[in-house]
């Protein structure tokens, strides 16, 4: 018979996805879950103990007639939860795409066997956005605005036009390392079906790439970028910010780096801080896995479709990847 | 016997070629002359106290002195020796029937007397009465990694589990298991967990305090009770200390030298009044058990880095004592944000020392909020005047309805925009 906590337990396994706060480390931030999720599996009730029969002798009555025995059930204390300690002291807690300390947004965590989807999660090709929060007139050494000033510039020149003209090169520039890195040969039929569904890109590790690149506000000195890009690190992002004023004839930094997505895990789904207890992150874990069900009946239609309709359809595992993510891209 | 002696001598002879050797070795500049001497030496030595010629070398003569000292210890040993072994000889044939006499250590029984035992016998038939009365050792494991072995075996260990005390932490630290398996309930845990009623800790308690501090079994009655002596004198009353006990369990360990130490360092370091010293340390026991140093530091960055006046720390400590022991770097944190960011200044942060005590994160998402929505103001002369009390403490459904005037909902999708 399994214990209440290991009922529990099984019902956590799976991946959800916190608001990581800027400032704090993520490995704090994975301990914090870890401690909170130990707290709650622990506070369920535990089993009753087990009893064994045991020859006690009663002296009372021996002291007169001899010794005697009289068999009695007694619990067996070794194995009383304050002997061998609470049933779970460990939980593997797995962290997604990782996030420095100075960002904060959407961070994938995976509880038990979640472990094993994170791996899958690591290896698709999946984007994730960001929006960076901007500031022209400072160039400080680690781009970010708490690094120490290097440059003082003006930016009164700056029109939104000269902004989108450079953003739109950057965009270009990251076509052209997309097709770059994604190893299918230009010339071929395949690269063109690919990039008619515009899943042309490298598989596993590459350079950082941005996939898309938007003004969303521009109020000078402020402005903020929305991004959306693939194996990048956030320092890459505050670069790229740099970069930008550069090319502006000026200077920028970056004050926040916020990410609002993780392939399909969005700002709607992420726990804030008073949410990380177990219940909440097992109403969160049970919401994905119904998700996934979902998805995987819509993925399986979708799949007999695409079978009916096109007979010389390349069969690899590759390729069913990348129909699930075409799928995963229309529903989601 | 001579020829013993010339033996031991050529030994010493090798011995010494090979000092002198090891000597050439490093100071190579007299290389033959000591080959020459070396072999003067082991004449002189052979010639027992003829090393005149030794003697006159004056380079040579301190070391070579010393080794005749050496030599000479050697030979009068050797002669002793020879003596002792004349009078071993002696003996010998008086020694020896002795030996032949009482052969056997102590501890091997002698046959007859095996015999002479006869309750022992394996086909002896015994009666009911007399099976029963046979003690089986239990099977207990000579040595074992954790305390669950002897649980169900050990009578201490049933009651502590009773007691609530949690073993599974105990056993994890060094000698603790041992020391709990040598205690007898009877003897050494009962008249202590009496002790402790006695002064006044509830039942529940018990199993909180041994399972922090299993130490207190180990602790003699006489320095339990002065201790607890000492304390009443210093006008604590006696729910107070009982109190203090069962929140600071390492309280009755201290030697009463170190509790008045400790007392005396907060009354003269904040210059509080005895009253005062009391107040705090009854609500925070553990300052008399703690390490005074992280105390004497964060007093220093209240002073120095944070700019505090001597009556503002005295003020903050006053009411709020666990600003004594918190993380400086927690405690600088929180003070930049509260005096740069939130521009409070210093009288205001000593009227609501609570602020110094919260969660960070808290007060910056709160902060923030009220920032967004154009209501964050902390200055009590000017209207719609929020505290900082008020700020802090509040639970979010009161903060949000009352000081934010917004729903919780709101706040919570503001977090995900930091």
């Amino acid at each position: 018979m399994r214990s209440p906590a290991m009922r529990m337990f099984r019902s956590l396994e799976g991946l959800f996805c916190v608001y990581k706060p800027a400032g704090v480390h993520w490995k704090l931030v994975r301990d914090t879950i870890e401690t909170n999720l130990l707290k709650g599996l622990n506070a369920t009730p535990a089993l009753p103990l087990p009893h064994e029969v045991r020859f006690l002798s009663n002296d009372e009555a021996g002291a007169s007639s001899g010794l005697t025995l009289r068999a009695a059930s007694v619990p067996i204390l070794s194995q009383h939860p304050l002997v061998t300690g609470p049933e779970f002291q460990l939980i593997k807690v797995g962290v997604g795409h990782r996030l420095d300390v100075s960002s904060s947004g959407v961070l994938v965590l995976s509880v038990g066997k979640g472990n094993r989807i994170l791996n899958d999660l690591y290896r698709t090709r999946t984007t994730r956005d960001y929006t960076l929060d901007c500031e022209f007139g400072t160039a400080t050494q680690d781009f970010t605005h708490a690094g120490r000033v290097v440059e003082r510039t003006t930016y009164g020149h700056i029109t939104r036009d000269k902004m989108e003209k450079v953003i739109a090169m950057l965009e270009g520039a990251n076509q052209k390392a997309l097709r770059m890195y994604s190893n299918v040969d230009m010339s071929s039929q395949e690269a063109y079906e690919l990039a008619v569904k515009g899943l042309l890109g490298p598989d596993g590790k590459s350079v950082p790439i941005l996939t898309s690149l938007r003004c969303i506000r521009f109020q000078p000195p402020n402005f903020t970028l929305e991004v959306q890009c693939l194996n990048e690190t956030q320092k890459y992002l505050c670069k790229v910010v740099h970069e930008i004023g550069l090319e502006l004839r000026s200077s920028a930094v970056c004050k926040g780096v916020r990410r609002t997505r993780d392939g399909q895990f969005t700002l709607q789904d992420a726990l804030t801080r008073h949410q990380w207890t177990a219940a909440d992150v097992m109403r969160a874990i049970q919401q994905y896995r119904s998700k996934k069900k979902s998805k995987k009946i819509f993925r399986t239609r979708t799949d007999e479709v695409i079978l009916q309709t096109s007979e010389e359809k390349l069969t690899g595992p590759e390729e069913n990847r990348d129909n699930k993510e075409a799928t995963e891209a229309q529903s989601s | 016997m001579s020829s013993a002696c010339a033996q031991l001598c050529l030994r010493c002879r090798g011995f010494l070629s090979s000092m002198n050797s090891s000597r050439l070795y490093y100071v190579q500049i007299q290389h033959s002359v000591r080959k020459d001497k070396s072999t003067k030496i082991g004449e002189g030595l052979l010639s027992r106290g003829n090393h005149t010629a030794a003697q006159t070398r004056l380079s040579w003569k301190r070391p070579t002195s010393c080794y005749f000292g050496i030599t000479a210890k050697y030979l009068t040993t050797e002669t002793e020796e020879s003596k002792l072994g004349t009078d071993i000889a002696e003996y010998k044939p008086a020694l020896l029937p002795t030996v032949d006499v009482s052969p056997c250590p102590p501890n091997l029984i002698p046959p007859e007397d095996l015999d002479a035992n006869d309750h022992c016998s394996a086909l002896e038939e015994i009666s009911d009465e007399e099976a029963a009365a046979i003690s089986i050792p239990p099977s207990i494991p000579p040595s074992s990694v954790s305390l669950r072995d002897y649980v169900d075996k050990s009578e201490t260990l049933t009651k502590l589990v009773q007691l609530g005390v949690s073993l599974w932490k105990l056993e994890q630290r060094p000698n603790v298991g041992s020391m709990l398996l040598r205690l007898d309930f009877n003897r050494d845990v009962a008249p202590r967990l009496l002790f402790l009623k006695e002064i006044g800790v509830e039942d529940s308690r018990l199993g909180y305090i041994i399972s922090h501090n299993p130490f207190i079994l180990s602790e003699s009655l006489e320095n339990l009770q002065a201790r607890v002596n000492y304390l009443k004198s210093r006008k604590f009353s006696s729910e107070t200390v009982a109190s203090m006990v069962s929140r600071a369990p390492y309280l009755l360990n201290f030697s009463v030298k170190r509790l008045d130490n400790r007392l005396g360092f907060y009354q003269q370091q904040l210059k509080l009044s005895a009253s005062n010293t009391r107040n705090i340390v009854a609500r925070l026991p553990r300052l008399l058990c703690g390490s005074l140093e992280p105390v004497k530091e964060n007093l220093k960055v209240c002073k120095i880095e944070l700019g505090f006046k001597e009556n503002e720390i005295q003020h903050i400590v006053i009411a709020v004592p666990k600003v004594l022991t918190t993380n400086k770097k927690k405690l600088t944190q929180i003070f930049d944000f509260l005096h740069n960011t939130m521009k409070v200044p210093h009288h205001l942060i000593t009227k609501f020392p609570q602020v110094l005590n919260t969660k960070f994160l808290r007060l910056k998402e709160r902060h923030l909020f009220l920032q967004y929505l154009g209501k964050a103001q902390y200055e009590p002369n000017l209207p719609s005047y929020i505290s900082l009390d008020r700020l802090v403490s509040l639970p979010d459904e009161v903060f949000c309805t009352e000081l934010a005037l917004a729903t919780l909902e709101d706040f919570y999708l503001f977090q995900k925009t930091l």
